[in-house]
């Protein structure tokens, strides 16, 4: 009977435990969310009515517009090539020969668990040593090309192939070989059993790797500050310099519009994924996260 | 893929020559390639040479063998102790919350396992920025320092711009990663064997700990490791939730690059950094092969 007492104790303390977790992931996010609509005109966390006004505010202004379309120029960017070198480099790695594979798959896995700054500052001295001014390459060339998109884009897309490679690989790797053994039978071409099975089932992978790398780079503060050029700066730049500034109720408003953005994205992804993988295996975004950080 | 198409007969093989199939292979991974050399082998080599160089009047390089900058990085290891103890405790403060959430919602959590899941990644996948200033509010005057200060009749007390506001912050950042991996171990643990274990009358505490425990070690591992090298060169969350003042590696690395402009200097506490990762991980892949083979050893 002793036993089944502490039996309880034990699951209640669980329960509630996991309920305070999610609370304290949760908090902050409503807390943004809820004070972005304080009408309040002085500090951030007098709260004095509902209202919309900030949103108006910063809806309006053509800085923050700037800042916002830089955001998804970045954003898109990165997604477009990340999905497509990631997802190339995924059926191109497992046809590697172990001596090329080996070094190759090293060389992801650093890339995706290497520190953000680390690649802030390389990215960033590797740039300024060959493109910037004085670099190596302006010098040869006479022709500085700078800093701006590219070099943003390039730099956020490093992690972000890895990331897109790790997410499909995982799901080619799971994948019923059934089908394209069938389609071979049925004399089916390679290029044609590619396009008409092979690629079918690892959309699923290859969606989830085109979202989540548009909100990384979308989200990105750490290299985009590092690498960024002139009027490039995206929103998190914005809402970092705020911060370190003093923040006024319009920064709730423009946080709680980048939760917006970000959320929506991943919820369409876990919406979209969920309905076309079907199957036992858990093909979401959040499936694959979980299974690819093991 | 086209290795594996049968020979059909009275049919040419699906299968191209030799050749065609290594250049598809190398089109395939040659852009992932280039990225990594371009993007990483390089940038990370430049900055390795730049590390023994010396720093000229206008702030540029000046090529040279010394090793100055790490000296001076030496005599100065304030941020690195700093960042270690926060990563540190960080990282235990992971396990000691993500531990029970993981038992939870792999052995607890039926139907609603998915759903929980989901329910850690999207916030883990949204705007760290926005999430860490949220802290901002919560912690401030007017939120949780100012009910301490209340409570406690101090006016000084505030947690903004301390060790704890950052290791919160840390901590809030960070814990998915600690619980996923751990999820996935517990996820795919034999159930039967801690039924067994009830059978045999071991108490919860012992099943917990000779039987749970050594399933989720190479889960706790990988998650201690996927938690700990970010901390480590977090540089975002001191600088929101610890003014600048609890001071890093990420704000020491941070003011000599973009501030002071000493990229030697600089460059320096980057091989530190990188040299950090690189000794976690070899104790991480010594520690796994280890475990690996007394788990062998110990199931025959």
């Amino acid at each position: 009977m002793r036993v089944d007492r502490v039996g309880t104790v034990v699951e209640a303390w669980l329960r509630g435990h996991t309920f305070l977790v999610y609370l304290f992931l949760y908090l902050p996010i409503i807390v943004v969310v809820v004070f972005s609509f304080n009408g309040t005109e002085r500090r951030v966390t007098n709260w004095d009515g509902f209202s919309l006004r900030w949103y108006e505010s910063v809806l309006g202004s053509k800085e923050i517009q700037r800042y916002l379309t830089n955001s998804f120029i970045v954003g898109i960017s990165t997604a477009c090539i990340a999905t497509i070198v990631g997802t190339m480099a995924a059926l191109g790695s497992q046809r590697l020969p172990k001596w090329l594979r080996l070094p190759f798959d090293a060389l992801t896995y650093v890339s995706v668990i290497v520190p953000e700054l680390v690649i802030a500052l390389a990215t960033l001295v590797f740039f300024a040593s060959t493109i910037g001014r004085d670099g190596v390459i302006t010098n040869a060339t006479g022709v500085e090309i700078g800093f701006g998109f590219h070099t943003i884009v390039s730099a956020l897309s490093l992690f972000n192939i890895s990331l897109v490679l790790l997410l499909v690989r995982a799901r080619l790797s799971g994948m019923d070989r059934t089908h394209v053994e069938a389609s071979y039978d049925l004399y089916g071409t390679p290029w044609r059993t590619f396009w008409q099975i092979t690629f079918p089932q690892l959309l699923p992978a290859i969606v989830a790797g085109f979202l989540l790398s548009f909100t990384f780079a979308f989200d990105d503060y750490l290299i985009t500050t590092f690498v960024n050029g002139q009027g490039t700066s995206t929103i998190p730049l914005f809402v970092f310099g705020q911060i370190k500034r003093g923040v006024t109720p319009a920064t709730n408003a423009v946080a709680a519009l980048m939760l917006l953005i970000t959320l929506s994205v991943l919820l369409a992804g876990q919406l979209l994924t969920r309905r076309r993988g079907g199957g036992q295996t858990d093909t979401s975004v959040a499936g694959m996260i979980a299974e690819q950080s093991n | 893929m086209t290795s594996e198409a049968p020979a059909v007969k009275g049919r040419p093989v699906a299968e191209p020559g030799k050749t065609r199939s290594r250049l598809l292979t190398g089109a395939l991974v040659l852009p992932a390639a280039l990225w990594y050399v371009i993007l990483l082998v390089m940038p990370i080599v430049i900055v390795l040479l730049f590390s023994f160089g010396g720093r000229t009047r206008t702030g540029g390089y000046e090529p040279g063998f010394s090793l100055d900058n790490y000296v001076a990085a030496l005599q100065r290891p304030d941020p690195f102790i700093t960042s270690l103890v926060l990563a540190s405790i960080g990282t235990f403060l992971c396990l000691l919350i993500g531990l029970p959430l993981a038992y939870f919602i792999a052995t607890r959590a039926t139907k609603r396992k998915a759903f929980l899941i989901v329910l850690l990644v999207i916030p883990f996948w949204t705007s760290f920025l926005v999430r860490t200033y949220a802290w901002l509010l919560i912690l401030g005057v007017d939120g949780l320092a100012g009910f301490f200060q209340d409570l406690l009749g101090n006016r000084t007390f505030r947690i903004l711009g301390t060790e704890f506001g950052v290791l919160l912050g840390l901590v809030y950042g960070y814990l998915p990663l600690m619980v996923f991996p751990l999820y996935v171990t517990l996820e795919r643990m034999d159930r039967t064997l801690v039924e067994a274990s009830k059978d045999l009358g071991a108490a919860r505490w012992a099943t917990f700990r000779q039987i749970t425990l050594p399933i989720a070690l190479p889960g706790l591992i990988t998650g201690s490791i996927l938690v700990f090298i970010p901390m480590m060169g977090e540089y975002v969350i001191p600088q929101i939730l610890g003014y600048g003042q609890v001071f890093t590696i990420g704000n020491a690395l941070f003011l000599r690059f973009l501030e002071a402009r000493n990229w030697p200097a600089g460059a320096a506490l980057g091989v530190g950094l990188i040299l950090i990762m690189l000794i976690t991980i070899t104790l991480y892949l010594w520690f796994t092969n280890r475990g690996r083979a007394s788990r062998d050893v110990s199931v025959v």
